[in-house]
């Protein structure tokens, strides 16, 4: 199988204390910040190596998985990074941050799909720094794909792929056929989450996404890692969303004791107004 | 701040040992160190990670990279798992195999290395004595020729990893006395004659055990023999700049640890109706710390650069390590004073690293040997 996963740098929370907002609000200033890959597209990335493997062979790739990603040279740390543990060769489209939105890149996805002709494209729900939510949605009706959103399990069958989305109140199973659009969420990261047909089903993987070993980190250098113009690949690049304004949130304000129930209640009701 | 050596590789195994930290040891840090003990599992896990003998040779089952490597693993494992013990637990191999890399015969490095970097066996290095620390040409501990054996008498104290140690490179008298009989064997679990003492209380990096080893009548194989006979202390001396460079590497994450947990709580701590970061006095602390830091991260960095280039650094080693100690154990206490009375609590992660810290100008060679060593290069 065939499997394109999309990438995103988030700014890493741990450093979250360095975002800076300069007066007026109209940007923020992301110098200085460090960034690391969004979790939900490593987990996308774990679940593309586990369909294209026998997970007790995981050197042994049985298929092809393509990472891609949008922005400034920096980024190649991130398709790096995915190279070393497992995927096969990247692309990163050149572009800065603020020539991107939901609805171009979605675009610039189906253009790279339109060309590599993957048999799924699998990736995280959202990125944890717009926290949008869209992209996938999106390529798969630009494509006219079936598409399995928020996926905690998937498994391998002939032509399509078994899904299974976390809903309230329990589990719904999805076939998708292929090729489809999966989007995940972090449960598909479990010892048991994912399965390729080589895969026996009595096989656990350790919790969580895999680690690169340095001689990986070494190989990843020279595996390949292409570069597309923005350009080449979305006609109309006019951004449909515009950012107005951005302010940090308040700063936390010291709290309070009370000294009983009842001021609790009436603090609540009356100053906090929330009940 | 990183390493100015520092390029993709290390930037990429950082956030491997980061994130294994987080998963693997930072739940389990205050447990591990309270129970002076942390499980034997965690060696296979990091191995499976990639992340336990990266700067070993690929053909040992190794990463194939360099010191450089493996100083920043410990320090992403220390700055993200806050158990110090654990982390130079796990690490003893980095003072047990370079000799047998170094001086090895094949046949010794394919049956000891490959096993002690997928986590099976855990490796100690025995130098110390009861009568001999600094002193290493004045250790007691003999090894007598006898057909294809060497039968081993003498006590080895404060060996790191010696509770569960299942190959102890041990410095052995095989000649006459002085430097020029010593000669370094590497003895197995199991061997007859060969008992853990008792395991010893420390002051801090209570997660590492270490103990007291007893060779009595000890009868080890001769092909065990690491080098030349006689010629183990050159040896135990290359071996010693390499272990001082990273032990540097440790007081740098340490005191970064330290400074980290400063700069949070300061933050957070209101005094007087203001956060305490909000007094002049408090921030000019953390800048002093920062600052002391930064010089000896930058001094460790040369000597791991100046080290991999090939050149001859027991020197700068020496200085090195006296610098980052020093400022290791400055930056600990001004960490404590910051945190106040919850700096004094076990409850506090700094409390841990001040006694940890006092180890450094003392293990891996004292302040003052470092000193001697400085002044003998130097030539005064």
């Amino acid at each position: 199988m065939k499997i394109l996963v999309p990438l995103k740098r988030v700014a890493d929370p741990d450093n979250a204390n360095k975002i800076k907002i300069p007066a007026g609000g109209a940007t923020i200033d992301t110098t200085g910040l460090e960034w690391k890959p969004n979790p939900f597209d490593e987990y996308a990335l774990e679940a593309a190596l586990r369909l294209t493997e026998n997970g007790a062979t995981p050197k042994t790739r049985g298929g092809e998985v393509i990472v891609v990603t949008f922005g400034p040279k920096e980024c190649e740390t991130t398709l790096r990074a995915a190279l070393a543990t497992g995927a096969d060769r990247a692309i990163r489209v050149d572009a800065k941050d603020d020539e991107l939105d939901g609805s171009i890149v979605a675009k610039a996805l189906r253009a790279i799909v339109d060309k590599e002709k993957p048999d799924a494209v699998v990736m995280g729900k959202q990125a944890v720094d717009g926290d949008s939510n869209q992209i996938g949605q999106m390529l798969a009706q630009h494509l006219g794909w079936p598409q399995a959103t928020f996926a905690a399990t998937i498994e391998e069958e002939d032509g399509a792929l078994l899904v299974g989305r976390e809903v309230d109140g329990g589990v719904i199973t999805l076939r998708v056929k292929l090729p489809a659009l999966v989007t995940v969420d972090l449960r598909i990261v479990a010892p048991t989450s994912v399965y390729s047909k080589q895969t026996k089903r009595d096989f656990k993987y350790n919790d969580g996404v895999r680690f690169a070993a340095l001689p990986a980190i070494m190989a990843a250098k020279k595996k390949p890692l292409a570069e597309l113009k923005l350009a080449e690949l979305v006609s109309d690049t006019a951004l449909k969303v515009q950012y107005s304004r951005f302010e940090a949130p308040p700063s936390r304000k010291a709290g309070i004791k009370v000294k009983d129930v009842a001021e609790l209640v009436t603090r609540l009701k009356n100053e906090a107004k929330v009940i | 701040m990183t390493y100015l050596f520092e390029d993709d590789s290390h930037a990429a195994l950082r956030a491997s040992a980061k994130r294994f930290a987080e998963a693997h040891i930072a739940p389990h840090a205050r447990a591990w160190e309270e129970a002076g003990l942390f499980p034997r599992e965690l060696y296979s896990k990091l191995a499976e990670a990639g992340l336990h003998g990266a700067s070993y040779p690929e053909a040992h089952g190794g990463g194939g990279g360099d010191l450089g490597h493996g100083l920043v693993i410990a320090e992403e494992l220390i700055l993200a798992g806050k158990s110090v013990g654990t982390v130079v637990g796990l690490g003893s191999h980095g003072i047990a195999l370079p000799p047998i890399l170094a001086a090895g015969t094949a046949a010794q490095r394919a049956r000891f290395v490959p096993r002690v970097v997928s986590g099976e066996l855990i490796a100690a290095l025995a130098i110390t004595e009861p009568g001999a620390g600094s002193d290493v040409a004045g250790l007691r501990t003999t090894a007598r020729r006898d057909g294809e054996h060497y039968v081993v008498d003498g006590t080895k104290t404060f060996i790191t990893s010696g509770t569960r140690a299942d190959l102890v490179t041990v410095a052995v008298r095989t000649g006459g006395p002085g430097h020029a009989g010593v000669s370094m064997l590497v003895v197995e679990r199991g061997t007859p004659g060969f008992t853990v003492g008792k395991k010893l209380d420390k002051m801090g990096w209570w997660a590492s055990d270490t103990a007291e080893l007893v060779f009595e009548g000890c009868r080890v194989p001769a092909s065990n023999l690491i080098g030349d006979e006689n010629l183990g202390f050159l040896l135990i001396m290359q071996n010693f700049a390499t272990e001082r460079i990273f032990l540097a590497g440790n007081c740098v994450a340490i005191a970064e640890l330290a400074y980290r947990e400063a700069r949070a709580y300061v933050r957070s701590r209101e005094a007087f109706g203001k956060p305490l970061a909000a007094f002049q006095v408090v921030r000019h602390k953390l800048a002093d710390m920062a600052s002391r830091i930064a010089a000896a991260r930058a001094l460790t960095g040369e000597v791991v650069t100046r080290h991999l280039r090939g050149e001859p650094v027991p020197a700068l080693a020496a200085m090195a390590k006296n610098t980052a100690t020093d400022m290791c154990s400055f930056v600990c206490d001004q960490a404590v004073q910051l945190f106040g009375g919850a700096g004094y609590m076990r409850e506090s992660v700094v409390e841990r690293l001040y006694r940890d810290a006092r180890l450094y100008p003392i293990g891996g060679g004292t302040r003052e040997i470092m000193n001697e060593i400085i002044c003998k290069v130097e030539g005064y």
